[in-house]
C-alpha cells in the first residue's frame, strides 16, 4: 500500500542501545522503508555484549553462521551502517516515553516509536548480599571480559567463580586470557546448569572443581581478596572472585517510564510484538528476557520490526500487556516471557513437566513436549505465530487494526 | 603532600622539618574541620592522616544526615555541638560544593509504648533547643509517607533533618585548608607524641617525625590510644559497628524523608533515609565489637537490617541492592563527646565523637580553636581567606554530565573529565575506594560491570585491587 510506504518513510523511529537486538532491529527497519532510525548507544562503540564475549558460537539462528563475538558485533554495526540507520555511539538516554527519548545533554529526540533494547547485566556481589569485607578483585564476567578482551589486562591469578550457568563456564575462558587460573566454582544448586560439552571444554579439561550445594558466606581480605569462605567452613584460597550470571535487565528507563513491568524477572511486560504497556515505547533482546543467546535477541529485532510497522502505519496499540500468569502448582517456573522464538520459560529448581500456553478462556495455544528443567535455562513453548496476542499485523488486507485479544497469551501451566 | 607552611610565625627548621604552630592528628570529618578553621588563622597548620587519603575512616560510612540535635542528652556538649554545627554546616555547604538537601525527617513509632514516649521527645527536643518536633497521629505519618509499613502508632516530624553529601564534607574542608597554606601529609601514622617543653614531637610507625607547638587529637577510633600516647587517661574506645545496606535509585520514590525508629539509650536505631546521590540507605545496626578494623558486614547484621527494613517500608526489599558497608563509631564507657583542653602539654583532645561528628564537625572546630586559645595559642585571623568550591555531586545538582562530557561511570553519569580531575586534583584519589567518593563512580547497581575495564584503562590502576 503507497500510503503506509509513505507513512513510514516519513517516520522516525529510536532504538536505544545497539546490542545484537537494537541493532538488528534498526536494520530491518530500514529495510522495511522507515524513513529515519536511529540508534543511540552509552558505549564508544556499537555491538553490545558480543564486542567483549571473545568467543565462537555467535550467529547461528540469525545469520546462520558461527562467529566470534567481536566479529558478530562488527557484523551487525556493518549491517544498520549499510542499511542507512542513524548510529550514534558515546551518548546516553537518561529518559524515555513512547515519543521521545531525551539524552545525557538535555537534548529531546522526538519519535513515532521508541525501542528499548538496553540488554542485562549480571547481578555484583552487594546486590547478593555477601558478607564480608570490601577488598579490590572482586569482579564479574562483564568486567572480566572487557579488561581481558577489550584491554588486554590482565587479572589475578587465582580465581573461584561463583555461578555455574553457561556464562559461568565462559568466564573460565576469559580469565585465562587474563593469565589468571580458576581454582574452584561455587553453586548453591545441586548441579551445574551448562550442557555437557561447555562444562567438558572449560571446568572438565582444567580440573575445576564444581562445589555443588553450596554458597558462599563470607570475603576475606584487605585491600586484595584473600580468599572466599564457603557454608559449609571450607576456605577457597584466591585473589580474584568472579560472581556470575544471576542476570538483571537493564531496565531503569523502561521502569521510569512507567511500564507495566515482571516481578519475577525485573524486565517489562510485553506482548509476543514486543509492546509494552506505554503506548509507543517496544522493548525487545535480553531486556525483556534475561537471558537468552544473542542471535535470539537478534531475531527479537527482526521480528519487532514488523509490530513497529504495523503501529507507525496506523494499528491500535494493543491492551496493556500483563506479565504471563504462571499456574504451577510446585512454584518450579519463575517467569515466563515473550521472544522471537515463542514464549521462553525459566525454572527456578531442578524439574521436569510438560508445558502449556493458555488463553483467556483457556484454549491452549501452545504445548511443549516433556521437558527437562534447568535453572536460567531457557524452555520455549509454543511459537510466536501461535501466541500472536491481539497485535497481529495485516493477515487480511485490510481491517486488522484493532488487537482481537482472542489469541492473548496470559498464562502457562506446568504440568508434572 | 607536602606544602610549604605559610604561617605568620613562620616555621623554624630542624632535622625533623619545620615547626609548625599546631599539628592536627587524624584526617577524618573532625580533624579536616579543624585544619580548615585552623588555617584561616596566621598559623603554620599540619594534618597527619595515618590511611593514604582522607575522609576514610569512620568520615566514609555513615549515614549521612545532618542532625538537629533533637534527641541528644539536653545540656550535653554533643547536643550544643550538633545544634551549632547544624547551623554552620548547612551554611557552610552550598558554598563549598557540599550537596545538602533539606527534606526532613519522621520519627515512626510501631507501637504503643512508642508511641506514649513521643511527647517526651518532644519536651526534649525543645529542651535541645529545637522547637519544630511536633507529635502527628498514625493517618497524619501515613500521608506522609504513604509507602510505611503497616502497624504505625504514631510519629513526630522533625521537619529540619537534612541529608549531607558526607564524602565530599572532609575532602571539602581539606582542600580548603591546604589552599590556606595548611600543609597535608597523608600515610603519617602518628606511633609515639613526646611533649617537650615548647615543641611535642611526633614520630611515625616508619620512623619519621613532625614538631608542632601544639597538637589537636583528632584521631577518631585510635583516639584513646593517642591519649596515652600524650601521657592521659580517661576513656577508652570500644567500637559500636552499624552496618548498612544502599538500595538503588529506583526505590528512591517510596520515601520523600528520613524515616526514623524511637531511639534508644544504645544507639538511634534503624532508619531509612533518602541520599543525596539519590539512593536510599537502610541501617545502621549496632553492635559493640573489638575489633577497630572490622568494617566488614556480617550475615546477622545484614539479616536484622532486612527484616526491619520489611517492616519500615515494605516495597524496599523487592529494589536492587547497589552497596553494604560497615562503619565504626567511636564509642566509649561515657555518653559524651569527650573533650579536654591541657595547656601545660599544649594539647587538645576531640576524643569520642560517637554517632554525629559529621554534624558536628565544624563546632568541633570552632571549640578545639577556642581550646587552643586557653592553651595559650595566639589567634589571628588571616586579612585574606581563600574560598574553595567542589563539583557537587549530588543528585539534585547539575552535574558535568549535562553539558555533555563523555561518561564513563553509566549507572552514576560520571565523566571521564571528573575522573581524571579526582586523579590529579591536589589530595587526589589514590584509590578506587578514594574515586568513589570523589566521583560516584563505580558506587551504582552494576558496581564495575559496564566500567571497571574503562576506569581502570583511564587510571592506570591495577584492576584487581
Ligand atoms: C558477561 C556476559 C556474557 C555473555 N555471554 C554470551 C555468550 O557467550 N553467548 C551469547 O549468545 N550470549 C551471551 N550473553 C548474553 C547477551 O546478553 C546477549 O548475547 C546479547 O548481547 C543481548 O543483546 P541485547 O541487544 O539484548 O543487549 P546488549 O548486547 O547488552 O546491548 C545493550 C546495549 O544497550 C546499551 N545501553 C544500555 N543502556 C543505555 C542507555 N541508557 N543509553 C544508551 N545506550 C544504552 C548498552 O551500552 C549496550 O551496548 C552474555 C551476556 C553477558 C552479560
Ligand atoms: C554507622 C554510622 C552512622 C553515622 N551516622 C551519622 C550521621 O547520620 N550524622 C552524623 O553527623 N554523624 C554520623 N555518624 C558519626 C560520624 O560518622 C562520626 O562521628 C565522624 O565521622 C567522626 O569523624 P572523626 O574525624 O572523628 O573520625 P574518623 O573519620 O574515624 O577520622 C579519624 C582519622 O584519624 C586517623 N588516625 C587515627 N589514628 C591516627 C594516628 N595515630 N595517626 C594519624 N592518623 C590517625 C584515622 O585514620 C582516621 O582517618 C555515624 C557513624 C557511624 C559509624
Amino acid at each position: 500500500m503507497s500510503g503506509d510506504r509513505a507513512r513510514l518513510a516519513e517516520a522516525r523511529v529510536v532504538v536505544v542501545g545497539a546490542g545484537p537486538s537494537g541493532l538488528t532491529a534498526a536494520t530491518a527497519l530500514r529495510r522495511a522503508g522507515v524513513g529515519t532510525v536511529t540508534v543511540v548507544e552509552r558505549e564508544q562503540h556499537a555491538g553490545g555484549v558480543p564486542r567483549h564475549t571473545d568467543h565462537l558460537g555467535f550467529g547461528m539462528r540469525d545469520l546462520h553462521r558461527v562467529l566470534r563475538g567481536p566479529a558478530y558485533a562488527a557484523r551487525l554495526a556493518e549491517a544498520a551502517d549499510a542499511s542507512g540507520v542513524d548510529v550514534r555511539c558515546a551518548s546516553t538516554v537518561v529518559e524515555v516515553g513512547g515519543d521521545h527519548v531525551t539524552l545525557a545533554d538535555g537534548t529531546r529526540i522526538d519519535a513515532d516509536a521508541v525501542v528499548l533494547a538496553t540488554g542485562v547485566r549480571e547481578r555484583p556481589r552487594s546486590a547478593r548480599l555477601v558478607p564480608g569485607d570490601r577488598p579490590g578483585g572482586v569482579l564479574t564476567t562483564g568486567a572480566v571480559q572487557q579488561l581481558t578482551a577489550l584491554h588486554h589486562r590482565d587479572v589475578g591469578t587465582r580465581a573461584v567463580i561463583v555461578g555455574a550457568e553457561h556464562v559461568s563456564f565462559s568466564a573460565i575462558w576469559s580469565l585465562r586470557h587474563g593469565g589468571c587460573r580458576t581454582v574452584a566454582m561455587v553453586t548453591p544448586l545441586l548441579r551445574h546448569q551448562t550442557y555437557a560439552p561447555l562444562r567438558w571444554l572449560t571446568a572438565g579439561l582444567r580440573r575445576v572443581p564444581v562445589h555443588t550445594g553450596r554458597t558462599v558466606v563470607e570475603i576475606v581480605g584487605r585491600p586484595r581478596v584473600r580468599a572466599v569462605r564457603l557454608d559449609d567452613g571450607t576456605e577457597l584460597a584466591c585473589d580474584t572472585v568472579v560472581f556470575t550470571g544471576e542476570w538483571v535487565p537493564v531496565n531503569e528507563l523502561v521502569r521510569r517510564a512507567g511500564a507495566t513491568m515482571v516481578p519475577v524477572s525485573r524486565a517489562p511486560a510485553t506482548t509476543s510484538g514486543f509492546h509494552t504497556s506505554v503506548t509507543g515505547l517496544f522493548a525487545i533482546g535480553n531486556l525483556v528476557h534475561p537471558a537468552e543467546t544473542a542471535d535470539v535477541c537478534a531475531l527479537d529485532g527482526r521480528h519487532a520490526a514488523e509490530s513497529i510497522t504495523a503501529w507507525l502505519t496506523g494499528r491500535r496499540w494493543p491492551d496493556a500487556p500483563a506479565p504471563i500468569a504462571i499456574d504451577d502448582p510446585d512454584g518450579a517456573i519463575a517467569w515466563a516471557a515473550h521472544t522471537s522464538r515463542g514464549v521462553t520459560v525459566r525454572s527456578a529448581s531442578f524439574g521436569a513437566g510438560m508445558l502449556e500456553l493458555l488463553a483467556p478462556d483457556g484454549t491452549v495455544l501452545g504445548r511443549s513436549r516433556r521437558r527437562r528443567l534447568v535453572p536460567n535455562r531457557a524452555v520455549v513453548v509454543g511459537s510466536a505465530s501461535a501466541a500472536a496476542d491481539g497485535w497481529a499485523p495485516a493477515t487480511g488486507a485490510t481491517g486488522a487494526t484493532g488487537a482481537t485479544g482472542a489469541a492473548t497469551v496470559v498464562a502457562l501451566r506446568r504440568r508434572g | 603532600m607536602v606544602t610549604p607552611a605559610t604561617g605568620a610565625t613562620g616555621a623554624s627548621t630542624s632535622t625533623a622539618g619545620p615547626t609548625y604552630d599546631v599539628a592536627v592528628v587524624g584526617g577524618g570529618v573532625v580533624g579536616c574541620a579543624v585544619a580548615r578553621a585552623l588555617s584561616h588563622h596566621r598559623l603554620s597548620v599540619l594534618l597527619l592522616e595515618a590511611r593514604q587519603d582522607l575522609g576514610a575512616g569512620t568520615s566514609k560510612a555513615n549515614t549521612a544526615i545532618l542532625h538537629t540535635g533533637f534527641d541528644a542528652t539536653p545540656g550535653s556538649v554533643e547536643s550544643r555541638l550538633v545544634a551549632r554545627g547544624w547551623h554552620l554546616l548547612r551554611a557552610y555547604a552550598p558554598t563549598a560544593g557540599i550537596s545538602i538537601e533539606d527534606t526532613g525527617a519522621v520519627l515512626v513509632a510501631w507501637d504503643d509504648e512508642q508511641a506514649a514516649a513521643l511527647p517526651a521527645l518532644q519536651r526534649k527536643a525543645e529542651a535541645n533547643g529545637y522547637a519544630h518536633a511536633r507529635v502527628i497521629d498514625a493517618a497524619e505519618v501515613r500521608e506522609l509517607e504513604p509507602h510505611l509499613g503497616p502497624g504505625v502508632t504514631g510519629g513526630m516530624v522533625v521537619p529540619d533533618e537534612h541529608i549531607i553529601d558526607p564524602w565530599t564534607t572532609p575532602l571539602a574542608f581539606a582542600h580548603d585548608a591546604l589552599a590556606n597554606g595548611a600543609t597535608i601529609e597523608t600515610s603519617f601514622d602518628v606511633a609515639t607524641v613526646d611533649v617537650g617543653r615548647e615543641i611535642t614531637e611526633l614520630v611515625a610507625t616508619d620512623g619519621r617525625a613532625r614538631r608542632a607547638r601544639f597538637v589537636v587529637n583528632a584521631a577518631g577510633l585510635q583516639g584513646d590510644r593517642l591519649h596515652r600516647a600524650v601521657g592521659l587517661d580517661g576513656f577508652t574506645i570500644r567500637p559500636r559497628r552499624g552496618e548498612l545496606i544502599v538500595f538503588d535509585e529506583l526505590a528512591r520514590p517510596l520515601l520523600r524523608r528520613t524515616i526514623l525508629p524511637v531511639p534508644t539509650s544504645h544507639t538511634k536505631g534503624v532508619l531509612v533515609a533518602p541520599t543525596v546521590f539519590g539512593n536510599v540507605m537502610l541501617g545502621p545496626t549496632a553492635d559493640d565489637i573489638d575489633d577497630r578494623e572490622a568494617t566488614g558486614s556480617t550475615a546477622a547484621g545484614l539479616a536484622a537490617l532486612r527484616e526491619k527494613g520489611r517492616r519500615i517500608l515494605p516495597a524496599l526489599l523487592d529494589e536492587e541492592v547497589t552497596a553494604v558497608y560497615a562503619g565504626l563509631r567511636a564509642a566509649t564507657e561515657h555518653s559524651d563527646y569527650q573533650l579536654g583542653t591541657h595547656p601545660d602539654l599544649r594539647y587538645v583532645v576531640l576524643g569520642g565523637i560517637r554517632s554525629t561528628g559529621l554534624t558536628a564537625s565544624m563546632s568541633l572546630a570552632e571549640e578545639a580553636l577556642s581550646m587552643l586559645a586557653e592553651a595559650g595559642l595566639e589567634l589571628e585571623q588571616r586579612a585574606e581567606v581563600v574560598t574553595v568550591r567542589r563539583t557537587p555531586l549530588g543528585e539534585r545538582d547539575v552535574r558535568p554530565y549535562r553539558s555533555g562530557g563523555r561518561i564513563v561511570c553509566h549507572c552514576e553519569h560520571v565523566t571521564e573529565e571528573e575522573i581524571l580531575t579526582a586523579c590529579s586534583e591536589p589530595l587526589p584519589a589514590t584509590d578506587v575506594d578514594g574515586l568513589r567518593r570523589r566521583t560516584r563512580a563505580l558506587t551504582g547497581r552494576c558496581q564495575g560491570f559496564s566500567c571497571w575495564a574503562e576506569i581502570t584503562a583511564l587510571t592506570g590502576w591495577d584492576p584487581a585491587r
